[in-house]
């Protein structure tokens, strides 16, 4: 059984993150340490998962984005991956989620995997559009923010829950089909050295717009300003005795923030 | 109508739209005065009710497209979609606004696909400048803003809940009721069950108005019980750090932060956090902010609205019983 996960290279959640001084509508990427989104991390553990269960398959990493994001393609590789695939192309440098989906898209076709993962959002845009959209653009059914899966036997469904408000609804759906991962659903294996050794030797292949015979498009929505948040105004103290100090914080809640 | 400003409607389930729809409505009827259009609500449901219509219209829809089948139940994105995609293709509204829920961040993000549109996810301002909707949206957790613009109609934009001021209710006020025939295609993913979770009799954590969240400074699991009493006593939710849920004290969808959930409530109060960058960022966009923690020199001093500097496990029960007080008042 062939499993694509699709992940994306975003900046650690311990970055503080700034606006560019040359571009208002990008981030100062100077010193930030790049991770494999955490979402997406789980998403590819149970790709390996499912593949070490069944005794045989392949896992391929996949992922949209500029040179650095080999790096990250290398860290599924060392985690297990058998391949990886690095969409890299200077004409999806201003891509938006619906461009990205539509160049995932085509290479699912390509690739025809029974089944593709990816995590419920990157924590860089927090779109968490691109999953929903790239089994719309194949025509599959697809599950978001499940906690849990199961593959059958024959390789011919996967059963999912997914979270909802108040609970999990578990849905069958027919292979092929994409599911995204929620945090909880596994705990993401450390690279050995052996898999870290091995990855070097595992092929990442470059593919560009053309191959996927992708016609460029404008984005249909587009970053126009990033701005910092506003400041919040500031705020006090309330000294006092744990009781005292309690009873203050009750009543202006009450009488000045009006918020109880 | 071709400036109409959709709301896609999220339900109960059993025929009553969530309250959230107010909000929805609201910021439709707002920026529908300002583009020549009117709020429109679409209710896809296999249950619809007379109060449930009337709500939308109380909240502010001038009209409700109702496609009413059993065949819409339960959710499922790729029966839902083509279904939307169809109604949306022939009436060509100018906006489709959802609201963030698990179905419809998913819902939208198909439809979109389909329609060839534009998103702007979790979006937590609209406002119509030079005749085109411009969206902000946190990034990076709410660690910064990114304004949006779009190529194309239709704008469609998912709110994210509590942000969005309802508009005034109008009792008594109707809408018309358009009920249209799309066809509905058959499923592909099989319904197995729906697991609910043990009620905690609190609201749900992204929905609520008060939020009372704690972190490590709780020590342990079986410490919840403190901040569980005072979230009753104030209908607030429960939430809790990276911290106290990597270390198994709760279960994940309690999580507040970059890896967890992203709320804004009008109260947030928290115990025994010290405000990691990533926690801040799911949580600094509360109108209110309490902070109780022993440090001082906690990060989340500098962005509360009030703090206090002592024992959660001192301070904790007293402002339950302050706030009983109050209550019963």
């Amino acid at each position: 059984m062939k499993i694509l996960v699709l992940i994306k290279q975003v900046p650690d959640t311990a970055t503080q993150v700034k606006i560019s001084g040359a571009d208002p509508k990008a981030i100062d990427t100077a010193g930030i340490t790049w991770i494999v989104s955490p979402y997406d991390e789980f998403a590819v553990e149970e790709a390996l998962r499912i593949k070490e269960k069944r005794g045989q398959g392949e896992v391929v990493a996949v992922s949209l984005g500029p040179d650095r994001v080999k790096e990250s393609l290398r860290s599924c590789l060392a985690m297990g991956a058998d391949r990886a695939i690095h969409l890299l192309d200077p004409a999806w440098a201003a891509a938006d989620t619906l461009t990205t989906s539509r160049a995932l898209a085509a290479v699912i076709k390509q690739e025809a995997p029974a089944l593709v993962l990816c995590g419920r959002q990157a924590i860089d845009d927090d779109m968490g559009a691109v999953g929903a959209q790239v089994s719309e653009l194949l025509g599959w059914p697809c599950a978001s923010w499940i906690m849990e899966e199961s593959v059958n036997e024959g390789g011919t469904a996967i059963t999912v829950g997914r979270q909802v408000e108040g609970g999990l609804e578990i849905f069958e759906l027919p292979l092929p089909a994409l599911a995204s991962a929620q945090k909880g659903m596994n705990e993401p294996r450390y690279p050995t050295l052996k898999g870290i050794m091995g990855a070097k030797k595992k092929e990442i292949k470059d593919v560009k717009a053309a191959d996927l015979g992708l016609a460029a498009e404008g984005p249909a929505l587009s970053v126009v300003a990033l701005e910092a948040l506003p400041p919040r105004p500031p705020g006090r103290i309330i000294p006092g005795e744990a009781g005292d100090a309690a009873k203050e914080l009750v009543r202006v809640l009450r009488e000045e923030a009006k918020a109880i | 109508m071709a400036g109409a400003f959709w709301c896609i409607v999220e339900d109960d389930r059993q025929g009553n739209p969530k309250k959230v729809m107010a909000e929805s409505l609201g910021e439709a009827s707002r920026l529908a005065a300002q583009a020549s259009g009117q709020a429109e609500a679409v209710w896809l449901t296999d249950k619809a009710t007379e109060a449930g219509l009337d709500q939308l219209a109380e909240w502010g829809a001038k009209k409700v497209w109702l496609v009413e089948s059993a065949a819409l139940a339960p959710y499922r994105a790729e029966v839902w979609t083509p279904v939307l995609a169809e109604l949306a293709q022939k009436e060509s509204p100018q906006a489709i606004l959802g609201v963030v829920s698990a179905r419809q961040r998913e819902l939208l993000a198909r439809l979109a696909a389909r329609l060839g549109a534009g998103l702007s996810a979790d979006s937590v301002a609209l406002a119509m400048d030079g005749g085109t909707l411009v969206a902000t949206r946190p990034v990076y957790a709410g660690k910064l803003l990114a304004k949006m613009s779009w190529a194309k109609t239709p704008w469609m934009v998912t709110l994210r809940p509590n942000v969005f001021k309802a508009g005034d209710a109008q009792a008594g006020a109707k809408a018309t009721v358009e009920r249209p025939s799309p066809s509905i295609p058959g499923e592909a993913a099989k319904f197995v069950e729906r697991r609910e979770e043990a009620s905690t009799g609190l609201p749900e954590l992204t929905e609520a108005e008060v939020v009372v969240s704690g972190g490590r400074g709780l020590k342990g699991p079986e410490n919840f019980v403190i901040l569980e009493a005072l979230a009753k006593e104030i209908g607030a939710a429960v939430g809790a750090s990276r911290a106290a849920v990597d270390a198994g004290w709760r279960p994940h969808r309690f999580q507040i932060g970059q890896t967890g959930r992203t709320i804004s409530p009008k109260l947030y109060l928290g115990f025994g956090i010290s405000g990691a960058i990533q926690h801040l960022a799911g949580m600094r966009t509360s109108k209110i902010i309490c902070a109780i923690n022993k440090d001082p020199e906690a990060p989340i001093f500098k962005i509360a609205d009030y703090g206090i500097v002592g024992d959660l496990f001192e301070v904790a029960p007293k402002l339950t019983e302050e706030f009983k007080k109050l209550l019963k008042s």
